[in-house]
């Protein structure tokens, strides 16, 4: 199978731009991962769902789940805690493509962070996100304290 | 039959085709809102934006140099559209059209 070209309209959101270049995944649960997108297969299961719709009789109804799996080398996740963050290395990634929600091109010429931003070891970014976390909470416990008040 | 389910998208992907090239903000059920040309977009309605830009960017400092992006249909919430991209009579129409079933 090869690559759709990026103007062919049908096939125009491929993630084929995006090969052998710098990426950010964002994950449905919040996290962001980044690394050289290696591969993908967004329309791999297009030609078998094409295949299928022809058989049932509904050639113009062609419908399949679009994935999106990735994969990923060199990824490593970054975690932000406030202005703390921390690269941590995770080698090789295949990322089901149901877990996406955003797939960006990083222009290597911009900064990736605010200058402000200061880089901490895993341990530190650990408890920084340990302490964020349980911030969160108390917060959560305060306001369902405070309900009875119907503040805002 | 679940495929026929799906052909509601159709009208919108028509839809969406003729908007690629203007300035939309497509907003996340993360509440992440994304403004950017829209490039191209599909029949799940996924979206690729270019020249994009968060609309609050100190919010997500990760996302300061992304310039294009892909973002899967299945996450998008809100599509903002420009004011004169709309016409809305043609879309009334289609829409009627789609839901008698013809």
């Amino acid at each position: 199978m090869s690559w759709a070209a990026p103007d062919d309209i049908f096939f125009s959101t491929s993630l084929a731009a995006y090969l052998d270049k710098k990426i950010l995944v964002l994950l449905r649960d919040g996290r962001k991962l980044m690394g050289l997108l290696r591969s993908f297969d967004q329309f791999g299961t297009f030609v078998l769902c094409f295949f299928l719709c022809c058989l049932l009789k509904f050639p113009e109804e062609v419908f399949c789940f679009c994935e999106a799996n990735a994969v990923l080398e060199e990824a490593y996740e970054r975690v932000i805690v406030g202005e703390l963050y921390c690269d941590i290395p995770l080698g090789l990634y295949i990322i089901r493509g149901e877990n996406v929600v955003l797939i960006g091109e990083l222009d290597v010429e911009k900064e990736e962070l605010p200058a402000q931003m200061v880089q901490v070891s895993e341990a530190e970014i650990k408890k920084a996100q340990k302490a964020e976390k349980e911030e969160m909470l108390l917060k959560g416990l305060m306001r369902k304290r405070m309900e009875f008040l119907d503040l805002d | 039959m679940v495929l026929r389910g799906f052909r509601r998208f159709r009208l919108f992907f028509s839809y969406f085709k003729d908007l690629v090239g203007q300035e939309v903000t497509v907003e996340l059920k993360n509440d992440l809102a994304i403004t950017g040309t829209l490039h191209s977009v599909d029949q799940y309605l996924n979206i690729k934006l270019e020249n994009t830009r968060v609309v609050d960017q100190d919010k997500y400092p990760h996302m300061l140099s992304v310039r294009n992006c892909f973002i899967r249909g299945s996450v998008v919430r809100y599509v903002q559209l420009p004011p004169d991209g709309v016409d809305v009579d043609l879309l009334h129409d289609a829409a009627r059209r789609e839901a008698r079933g013809g």
